[in-house]
């Protein structure tokens, strides 16, 4: 008996805190940077694809849910002919951003992807690339790969010496 | 003998070194220079492992596992801390150059370089200072460099110039600059320049029309193939991704073909995505020539119920289609075809090989035989692997001998090489028309075809004197009669190759001669008797009769159904021939894989699967029946292997319908019971329901990635995977998980090895056999048997070089001879074009010089016209035409006809 009216008297108590709850969808969310959500492909700092088509990410997927296929352009620069993500199966475990050797792929603060249809889950690449850096302002691989793929020559890389003179001997 | 592996005793064979004993045992060691077809040479440092002097010696010292030899009660320590570190840091040096760039290396994921790092633990750069880099260089459209990414192992030069005989690749420049490439820009200039691929440990030498349609090595659905595009019947491993071939990759078999591919084989694979491919029946002089099944069933109802049917069958079709399409017509009108000429030497072959007296050598044996005779053959051209083959036995043969005079193991590659200097093993080369293998023949002749089986019977009458009247030969016959005949003497084994390209039955015969002369006691000679296409041996097995006689069956009206199998009759015979024969047929069925000549005149075109997406059982010309597996699935479209398609009409014909699924393994059970030439067919591979604890052989990697994105663009429900009935391979990556069956082999893959270097857990030592014993299965048995029946009696008469009537003889392309492989646009490149090739001296006698027009006719059929191309070094009396490429007309091989210039 005494349970009881401590209970009520407890419930009656919470009138007067201050609610947890939000008036979703008229306020949002906040959500933390890290926050893993849509899956998004980035771009470089100089406006370029950062995918470079290498699939760990597709590999890295537990659920499978990636597929893409990697193709070139007349530089041999690399990137994605087609890149596919099943989002009714994917479990947003951010593995595909770690695997990620480009900072390409990444997991955004938003989770705001429900359909009607489950075929309208399937994003291709037009979905999923977006014009920014995402989270990782700065980088572009092709400026640390040793190749040269259009963006520098060779040796002009980041940390890189001038192309061998396979005619000197000198030491 | 035994030794102590970090304490544990393992028994190992002698002769090895200690690297190839540890990986025989199955322990993991780093290498990097070492390859177990070309041995040590010590350069990387990258397997030091300690050795010990006794069991109490505990301090040990480090030595290079590759470069000891095994000894009985040796003591050694991979685990040891010294020897550990010392692999470690010897990574580390190598990867202070190697540039940041594997998500974009098409080696990545099968790199022996990536394995070999996280096998040794090293994983953090200390190495503060820049990155060398080197500028790259256009080696052609097989090949990409990316120099950067080198390691100094030098086995790409070892492997090209020292095992393959190319000479344009070297190493350039000193120190720590080395460099790998050519002289200048170019295309690799051997055609087994595709290996590299595979023997750079890194990404150097990548496949470049991989590149196309990159898919990295998980990510392929693989199947264990046999090579479509010469006799010799190299094992493959065809991969698939996106309904796609993506590439070619080498399956190991110790009696074929090793661990290398020829470039033919390796690229050769294109025609199978080619737009070129009949994906839809077709059924023409209808409204609306595409058809469902349905319709075509009832179309083909009259057709195939016809009384009279002719099968004409294809040398480059699999036995179950060829058997199939025998089973439909009955084999009274079953046919060959190929011309009445290439049948009859094909038979000539099967009878010399069958008669007992001689051995079928395989190619590992053709690779260790002390002397090699090559007769009216163009090896080079028409069995590149088996060139490469008998450039092993000459080479390694000096090595072996001069290794025995001083205690030199025979895998101290470069201790052996500086022995022998140019020393060279046995080589004779009769041929008609000069090849690179010529440089390393001790005796080199280029004769018409006549005149080479003379000089091959003049050495087995030497061989066995007083069969033959020597005053038959000229003494220049004799004398190199007696130089060859004496080296075949000294010879333990000997290997004598021939073939039919030079369309002469006698200079199969004359090899046959010799051969048998040789098979004395003590003595175990080979032979090898090249054919032109992947199933000639098979199709020739059946003993059918040849295409020539499917014309006389047909009487002119006489309401004749063709069913033409995988064949481009144009290709095989003369066009004036194949119309005459099209011509009589009522309707023409036809079931082929690519439009062609032939397809355009057939009135029923069915697409039929290439050994990409069919099973099948091809027999090289060894007489080695090998499996192919499908590898692409093809639910979704009407391709259907050809004995799917024949098995369908049959059971039209014969009007029973009762739902029974047919298996590749019954087709060939019946085919043992109703030819007994065909016997052990069946334990070439199990049949369909073969299962390992239940469990079925999956053809992906277990990384495979995807499978719930492939399709989802189509429907976002996943389709049941595809499923093969036909074989003990799932199209899945669940399965048995294990070292399969030698015949089922997929892929090569151990834990920590990813790249192709793990065929060593495979195999029962480095460069042995694979586990289980190699697959195939020889159906030419030997059989012992005394006296030999010769072909003395049959020794031609001289060549006769005449004005007006010129011999003509096919000239073959190492890359661009191949029906199928044409298509590929590298290889297209690479082929030469269409040329009437004469010697200097015929030039003279005809009045033509290079680039002027030939006119070819022979007896009313006109050929065309050609340019003229002169060539040192070819016969005279002789006029070579560019045979075997894409879109080349038959022509009477080997019959005089009559050239004139066209002005």
């Amino acid at each position: 008996m005494f349970s009881h009216i401590r209970t009520i008297w407890l419930t009656f108590l919470h009138l007067f805190r201050k609610k947890v709850t939000i008036e979703y969808p008229e306020e949002k969310v906040k959500l933390h940077p890290r926050w893993r959500g849509r899956i998004v492909l980035t771009k470089d700092p100089d406006g370029g694809e950062r995918c470079v088509g290498c699939y760990l990410c597709a590999v890295a997927c537990p659920v499978d849910c990636i597929a893409l296929q990697a193709t070139e352009d007349e530089n041999g620069r690399r990137y994605p002919e087609f890149f596919r993500i099943n989002f009714s199966r994917c479990i947003f475990c951010g593995y595909c951003e770690d695997a990620c050797p480009t900072y390409a792929i990444q997991l955004i603060p938003d989770f705001e992807m429900a359909e009607y249809n489950r075929q309208n889950l399937v994003f291709e690449k037009p979905d999923l690339l977006i014009d920014s850096q995402g989270k990782y302002p700065g980088y572009n691989f092709y400026k640390v790969a040793g190749m040269d793929a259009g963006v520098k020559q060779k040796g002009e890389g980041e940390n890189e010496e001038a192309p061998v003179d396979i005619h000197s001997l000198m030491p | 003998m035994v030794i102590h592996i970090d304490n544990k005793e393992y028994n190992i064979k002698s002769g090895k070194n200690l690297l190839e004993a540890c990986l025989s045992v199955g322990l993991d060691l780093p290498y990097f220079c070492w390859h177990p077809a070309m041995g040590s040479v010590g350069a990387c440092r990258q397997c030091a492992v300690k050795v010990y002097k006794d069991e109490n010696d505990t301090k040990g010292r480090l030595v290079m596992s590759c470069m000891e030899g095994v000894k009985d009660g040796l003591y050694l320590s991979i685990e040891d801390k010294t020897a550990k570190e010392f692999r470690e840091q010897v990574i580390e040096w190598l990867m202070t150059n190697h540039p940041h760039d594997c998500p974009v290396c098409d080696e990545g994921g099968a790199c022996h370089l990536q394995d070999m790092t996280v096998m040794t633990g090293h994983d953090y750069r200390r190495f503060k200072y820049k990155k060398r880099t080197y500028t790259n260089q256009y080696l052609g459209p097989l090949i990409h460099h990316e120099m950067n990414r080198c390691i100094q192992c030098y086995r790409c030069v070892r492997y090209y110039r020292d095992y393959a005989g190319g000479d344009d690749l070297n190493v350039f420049a000193a120190h720590n600059h080395v460099y790998f490439g050519r002289e200048k820009d170019g295309v690799l200039q051997s055609p087994f320049s595709g290996n590299l691929s595979e023997v750079c440990p890194t990404g150097v030498f990548t496949d470049k029309t991989l590149k196309e349609h990159y898919t990295r090595k998980w990510d392929l659905t693989m199947s264990p193939s046999v090579c479509n595009h010469c006799s010799v019947g190299c094992n493959t491993i065809a991969a698939e991704r996106y309904g796609e071939l993506r590439c070619i990759l080498n399956r190991y078999n110790g009696d074929v073909n090793g661990y290398f591919l020829c470039d033919r084989g390796r690229f050769g694979y294109e025609f199978v995505n080619s737009e070129n491919r009949i994906k839809r029946v077709i059924i023409r002089n209808r409204a609306g020539e595409a058809s469902t099944e349905e319709e075509l069933m009832q179309h083909l109802q009259p057709l195939v119920s016809m009384s009279k049917i002719i099968g004409i069958g294809s040398p480059r079709a699999s036995l179950e289609s060829n058997f199939a399409l025998m089973q439909l017509v009955g084999k009274q009108n079953f046919y060959q075809g190929i011309s009445e000429d290439e049948a009859h030497l094909n038979r000539v072959c099967i009878d010399v090989l069958q008669s007992g007296s001689v051995h079928s050598a395989s190619l590992k044996e053709i690779e260790q035989a002390d002397a090699v005779l090559v007769v009216g053959e163009d090896i080079w051209n028409t069995a590149p692997m088996m060139a490469l083959a008998v450039r092993q036995a000459v080479v390694k043969t000096a090595g072996a001998e001069a290794s025995q005079h001083v205690q030199i193991p025979v895998w101290l590659d470069s201790a052996i090489k500086e022995l022998a200097q140019e020393d060279k093993g046995f080589l004779a080369v009769l041929n008609v028309s000069a090849s690179p293998l010529d440089e390393l023949a001790t005796h080199a002749w280029h004769a018409t075809p006549d005149d080479l089986s003379r000089a091959a019977f003049a050495i087995a009458a030497y061989l066995q004197p007083g069969k033959l009247q020597a005053d038959n030969f000229s003494e220049e016959l004799t004398n190199q009669a007696k130089a060859i005949g004496e080296a075949l003497k000294q010879a333990k084994n000997p290997v004598i190759i021939t073939g039919v390209s030079s369309y002469n039955d006698n200079v199969i015969k004359a090899a046959f001669d010799i051969a048998a002369s040789l098979n004395t006691a003590g003595r175990k000679t080979g032979m090898a008797c090249v054919m032109t296409e992947c199933n000639s041996m098979g199709l020739a097995l059946m003993d059918a009769p040849a295409f020539n006689h499917a014309m006389d069956s047909v009487r002119p009206n006489g309401h004749a159904t063709a069913v033409i199998l995988e064949n481009d009759l144009y290709r095989h015979l003369t066009p004036n021939l194949v119309d005459n024969f099209l011509n009589k047929c009522d309707h023409i069925i036809v079931l082929d894989s690519l439009h062609n000549s032939t397809t355009e005149k057939a009135s029923v075109l069915l697409p039929a699967a290439t050994f990409a997406e069919g099973d099948g059982t091809l027999v090289n010309n060894e007489g080695r029946a090998q499996r192919f597996f499908q590898v692409i699935p093809n639910a979704d479209t009407q391709v259907k292997e050809s004995w799917q398609w024949l098995w369908k009409m049959q059971m039209l014909r014969s009007q029973k319908v009762n739902g029974h699924v047919l298996h590749p393994d019954e087709l060939l059970q019946k085919m043992e019971t109703d030819m007994p030439q065909f016997k052990g067919i069946t334990s070439v591979s199990p049949g369909h329901d073969y299962t390992i604890h239940g469990e079925r052989i999956p053809r992906e990697p277990h990384r495979y990635s995807g499978r719930t994105a492939i399709q989802a663009n189509k429907n976002v429900s996943e389709p049941k995977p595809f499923y093969d009935g036909d074989s003990p391979l799932s199209f899945t990556m669940e399965g048995f998980k294990g070292v399969p069956p030698s015949w089922a082999v997929p892929f090569f893959w151990a834990p920590g090895w990813n790249s192709v270097q793990s065929v060593a857990k495979y195999q029962d030592e480095p460069n042995g056999s694979l586990k289980g014993g190699n697959p195939g299965v020889r159906l030419l048995q030997d059989k012992k048997k005394e006296n030999a029946d010769l072909f003395f009696k049959d020794v031609p008469e001289q060549f006769v070089i005449t004005k007006d009537k010129w011999l003509l003889l096919p000239k073959f392309h190492v890359l661009g001879s191949g029906e199928l492989s044409g298509y590929t646009k590298a290889l297209e490149v690479l082929s030469p074009e269409l040329f009437a090739i004469i010697s200097p001296k015929s030039a003279e006698a005809l009045n033509v010089k290079e680039g002027d027009m030939l006119q070819l006719t022979d007896a009313g059929i006109a050929y065309g016209s050609l340019p003229v191309k002169v060539l040192d070094n070819m016969c005279d009396g002789v006029v070579f035409v560019n045979a075997g490429s894409r879109g080349t007309v038959g022509m009477n091989w080997g019959t005089r006809i009559n050239l004139a210039k066209v002005n």
